[in-house]
């Protein structure tokens, strides 16, 4: 499926701000399902430095810095990706013991490496109740691609998808205590489950197409960028994508920005001010299918 | 001259309590119960001492490191406490020829650090070859994946490092950790120095004595040429919270060096900068005293408040080097010391010279069935951490029994986490003399070796610092633990000549460094609360006097002082008010952030002054006891102002405090005049701001007559001879800022000096007649405005 994305993000400061600096990680760029035809990041004000990058685990990184105070930055990014369908492929993956075998095999320290998605991230240490719960999910000669599959959709029946309840800085722990979120909080909180298990995951953000509802014309920007789970099936499996906020594997509807081990690795701003007030954002997201 | 071993000589009585655990190695004597010989002289000196002479040189050493103001933070639940710094006065004695193995053996290790590094953040093929599991360094936190494939402008990754070692029981030496993040130490190795100089200051047991400076020397020589031509260097702190701020302080003074915080930096086309009082400066080489994670909050730890945006990109682009780079913390695990060993052969070709302590991760099924089986002579815990094996805490087993209670067995323990843990030989360390009650003890000791590269290689500091136990436990060696420190002395076999940090013949004047604009911030704001704090005292003395004169509080003089002082958030809720305590304090939160730029007296004379004002808040009453208190106050605050005034050589930063103290003084006598000089004040108002202002006498000598409304403001305002005056400080200002940097030379005016000369004139040209309330709050807003032009040009 190809598609044309459109993404608009606004920052406002209550007051001026000097020196500001952000990394952006919002450049889709090829993959293993995915081919990037276009894409073109604009931000204004035109920024004083502007570098583009590819960090440790191959994410397209833009740095960009502001010499003179400023009080608003608007970043818009126009991409046409098509994104390949799913492989039909028969569950080859391992059951947890030949898994761990199986990582331990990989001597190896490159960006793809599962050695990396395996132990405590900045923002993922999974605490004792999703140890316990992800427990719940283990069967005996169970592969790791059925565990995958059982646990998310679990995740997806047992959270409750709430906008308002969590912010980009609320502990997983919280949100899982309280089994609300966002996609962010359902997809680490995945990760958190299945790395207590000895699967390796990673988190990946892009964009998702949405359905209009029956009948209905799609409407524009209302979308938000999505995040999902990725995890290490195996040598032969390799990564596998799998959404829980939506309880589906990440298939021809997906479009992969960047992915690492959590939210902190691929925050798609980062960025740092010296300003005394506070700031407003925005985000609008359009994915329009081209077919 | 050669030193004879003296075996068979009595035994002092100092001595007489000295026996050496059996199965552990002895400084200062050998397998054989000889004292060695480097040690004779110094216990034949030291045994010549009356006890009580022994005290007062103990006693020495002990004041110079408390007027130094040398102290640490000890950490604990509570608010982090300063401490002073726990000197054992008995140095550790080593021959110069021991020593000189000790460094030919540490070379090799900071070669073979240096390229495990330089795989980690390069190729990788320690990790690819089966030389390290992948895992472990995955795991490891300190590990920063942004930085793998950026290479240090210099080349080398490591310049400076720390090694822990000790002596094992058959008296060969061993690493117990490596320190490669940012190692601490040094400068407390000075003031070691410095004091045990003071207790032991007869030359001669020390003439041959290696000196440190020449390690600082070098050091700091390799430092300028890392920093290149035309591009500034400095210390990066965390600030003064860190445990071991003091020392970042100090080795700033001592190599004459800027120490700076992560906010005083901005990177702008991948130049790290200063923000100074004289606009962005760039810079070419920091050391940094934080951990390697909080350096850049863009691409590192996000949390971090310390840091500076954009360092990495600095780094990338090759435009500034890092004393020691970026990420080398990961050379600290524990787990690492597993596989050093075999590491050495593959990338040296030659075994450890000086082995490290026996560690095996548990990440490893073998080694794991290894440590489960041997655990009763281990030690067993966290593969990634950093400390040392005896600085053990509740998350640690000893000798096969966990220090906490409730853990479970070690067995599951080893079975559900052996990824993260290790375990390695439990230590026996060698003991050497500390003084207790009259007589010398043994104690374990470690010694901290602190190595830096030069242009001719790896050069060590020769002694400086040895860990000493609190007692025969070893677990007790750790400082935070009551553990002690004291300097070592390397002996070589004849007199030394006396070096210093500077070379022989050099009277050349250092440059003033460069004033960061943060540090400008903290002096002009010292200034303020100083001056608010004394404007307070003087009001609530004059509150209180009055009081006393009329046993009322009703009065109403009284309650429109009061009135005028609950205006300036100074409540009398008691006699000192807590914000009178709270001016001071933060006087002196403020002084805390810039202590290396003034001298440890002015220090000791705020902190003076905080706890003396504490103690009177405490008991004082209402009336002449407390009016008796804000005069002693007024001493002691005088004491500071007269310190730093008097003493502090007249750079830049001395006229940013000087700035700060003349715009409150200004600031706070407009208002004062608004409300006491305003004609519909209560009778007697007068009298109490000429008090306030600090101008009874020459009131007195000025005018025949009054007070009277014109006569106060003629003398508080007006007169440019009184240094209390407004237009006094109007002047100061602006002779202060014609030294300051941006300053205009001959042409135009700066928008700064403009407003002040305006104000100057109108203040010269008016008369007391012409100065009602609401010119005296225009004059104050004017005054406002001053300050926002000075902060805009200088202060951010």
């Amino acid at each position: 499926m190809l598609y044309d994305i459109k993404l608009v993000i606004d920052y406002s400061y209550h007051s001026a701000s000097d020196h500001v600096r952000n990394v952006l990680r919002l450049l889709p760029s090829d993959g293993p399902n995915q081919r990037v035809l276009s894409r073109m990041l604009t931000i204004a004000p035109a920024p004083d430095e502007r570098r583009d990058s590819v960090d440790f685990f191959g994410n397209d990184m833009t740095s960009i810095a502001w010499h003179e105070p400023i009080d608003q930055i608007t970043l818009r990014l126009r991409a046409k990706a098509e994104r390949l369908p799913l492989r039909k492929a028969p569950d080859t993956s391992p059951d947890l013991e030949d898994l761990a075998a199986e990582i331990d095999d990989v001597q190896d320290l490159g960006p793809l490496s599962p050695q990396h998605f395996l132990p405590p991230s900045p923002l993922i240490t999974p605490n004792a109740d999703m140890i316990a719960y992800a427990r719940e999910y283990l069967a005996e000669g169970q592969t790791c691609l059925a565990l995958v599959k059982t646990l998310g959709h679990a995740l997806y029946k047992d959270m409750k998808y709430d906008a308002e309840a969590t912010d980009v800085n609320t502990p997983i722990a919280e949100a899982f205590e309280n089994r609300h979120g966002v996609c962010q909080d359902f997809a680490q909180i995945m990760i958190a489950c299945l790395r207590s298990l000895g699967v390796p995951s990673g988190y990946v953000s892009g964009f998702l197409r949405t359905y209009p509802p029956e009948g209905q014309p799609r409407l524009e920007g209302v979308d938000a960028m999505h995040a999902w789970v990725s995890a290490w099936c195996g040598e032969e499996l390799g990564w596998v994508e799998y959404d829980p906020t939506n309880g589906q594997f990440a298939g021809e509807d997906y479009i992969t920005v960047a992915h690492g081990r959590d939210y902190s690795d691929v925050a798609p701003v980062k960025g740092a001010i010296r300003t005394a007030g506070g700031q407003d954002s925005h985000q609008a997201v359009d994915v329009i299918p081209l077919g | 001259m050669t030193l004879k071993p003296v075996p068979s000589a009595p035994r002092p009585a100092l001595l007489r309590d000295y026996t050496p655990q059996s199965g552990v190695a002895d400084e200062l004597f050998d397998a054989e119960g000889r004292m060695r010989p480097v040690w004779a002289p110094f216990i034949t000196h030291l045994a010549g001492l009356k006890p009580e002479e022994v005290a007062q040189r103990f006693a020495r050493g002990d004041q110079y490191l408390r007027d130094a103001g040398v102290y640490f933070r000890q950490y604990s639940t509570g608010p982090a406490q300063e401490r002073e710094w726990p000197l054992s006065h008995v140095p550790v004695l080593l021959a110069e020829q021991e020593w000189t193995e000790i460094c030919a053996g540490l070379t090799q290790r900071a070669e073979l650090l240096e390229q495990v590094m330089a795989d980690l953040y390069g190729p990788g093929h320690l990790v690819r070859d089966g030389h390290l599991p992948a895992e472990l360094v995955a795991r490891n936190p300190q590990w920063l994946r942004p930085l793998v494939g950026v290479v240090p402008r210099s080349g080398n990754f490591l310049h400076h490092l720390a090694f822990e070692i000790g002596r094992s029981p058959d008296g060969s030496w061993f690493v117990l950790g490596d320190r490669a993040q940012a190692p601490s130490g040094s400068g407390f190795a000075l003031e070691n120095r410095m004091a045990t100089q003071r207790v032991f200051s007869d030359p001669f047991p020390r003439a041959n004595l290696r000196r440190l400076a020449g390690f600082f020397r070098a050091f700091r020589e390799a430092m300028d040429d890392l920093a290149g031509p035309g591009r500034g260097m400095a210390i990066l702190t965390p600030g003064p919270n860190n445990d071991t701020y003091y020392e970042h302080t100090y080795i700033a003074r001592y190599l004459g060096m800027t120490l700076l915080e992560g906010e005083d930096l901005i990177v702008q086309n991948g130049q790290a900068m200063v923000r100074t009082v004289n606009g962005l400066k760039p810079l070419g080489l920091l050391w940094r005293r934080i951990d390697s994670e909080f350096a850049d909050p863009l691409e590192l730890n996000e949390t971090s408040h310390i840091g500076t945006p954009g360092l990495l990109e600095a780094l990338r682009q090759g435009n500034l080097s890092l004393i020691n780079a970026l990420g080398s913390g990961v050379l600290e695990a524990r787990a690492m010391m597993a596989f050093l060993p075999k590491i050495s052969e593959v990338l040296l070709g030659e075994k450890l010279a000086l082995p490290n302590i026996a560690t095996w991760w548990c990440g490893q099924p073998l080694e794991r069935a290894y440590v489960r089986e041997n655990a009763a002579r281990m030690m067993i815990g966290e593969a990634m951490d950093s400390a040392l094996p005896f600085a053990v805490d509740a998350n640690t087993a000893l000798g096969g029994a966990f220090r906490g209670e409730g853990r479970g067995s070690i067995r599951d323990w080893l079975a559900r986490d052996g990824a993260r843990l290790v375990g390695q030989e439990a230590v026996t360390l060698s003991t050497t003399p500390a003084y207790e009650k009259g007589r010398l003890v043994p104690r374990p000791m470690t010694i901290r070796v602190f190595a830096a590269r030069s242009e001719s290689g790896w050069t060590f500091m020769p002694g400086g610092y040895a860990r000493i136990g609190k007692s025969e436990d070893v677990t007790a060696l750790a400082m935070q633990a009551g553990g002690s420190v004291s300097d070592v002395w390397i002996m070589a076999p004849k007199p030394v000549p006396p070096e210093s940090l500077v070379g022989q013949n050099s009277f050349e004047r250092a440059a003033p460094g460069i004033l960061p604009a943060r540090a400008a911030d903290n002096l002009y704001w010292l200034g303020r609360y100083m001056e608010r704090t004394e404007g307070a005292i003087r009001m609530l003395r004059a509150y209180h006097l009055r009081l006393a004169e009329s046993g009322s509080a009703k009065e109403p003089r009284l309650l429109e002082l009061a009135d005028y002082m609950a205006g300036l958030g100074l409540t009398l809720d008691r006699p000192v008010p807590d914000a009178l305590l709270g001016l001071i304090s933060a006087a002196r939160g403020t002084a805390s952030k810039i202590r290396d730029r003034f001298s440890p007296d002015g220090w000791g004379a705020l902190n003076d002054m905080a706890k003396t004002a504490g103690k009177l808040a405490a008991k004082v009453v209402a009336g002449d006891d407390a009016a008796l208190a804000m005069s002693i106050l007024l001493r002691k605050i005088s004491g500071f102002t007269g310190l730093v005034h008097e003493n502090m050589y007249h750079f830049a930063g001395w006229r940013f405090l000087a700035l700060g103290r003349a715009q409150e003084r200004a600031d706070g006598l407009l208002l004062l005049l608004s409300a006491l000089a305003d004609p519909h004040a209560e009778p007697g108002a007068l009298e109490i701001a000429i008090e306030v202002g600090d101008s009874v006498m020459t009131h007195q000598r000025r005018y025949r007559f009054g007070p009277s409304r014109e006569t106060v403001l003629d003398l508080l305002v007006l007169d440019e001879s009184n240094p209390r005056a407004v237009l006094y400080q109007i002047s100061e200002m602006r002779r202060h800022l014609r030294r300051l940097p941006q300053a205009s030379t001959g042409g135009r005016l700066t928008p700064l000096e403009r407003a002040l000369l305006t104000l100057d004139t109108d203040l010269r040209v008016a008369g007391p007649s012409d100065l009602d309330t609401d010119t005296l709050l225009e004059l104050r807003a004017r005054l406002g405005e001053v300050f926002d032009l000075l902060a805009a040009t200088y202060l951010r």
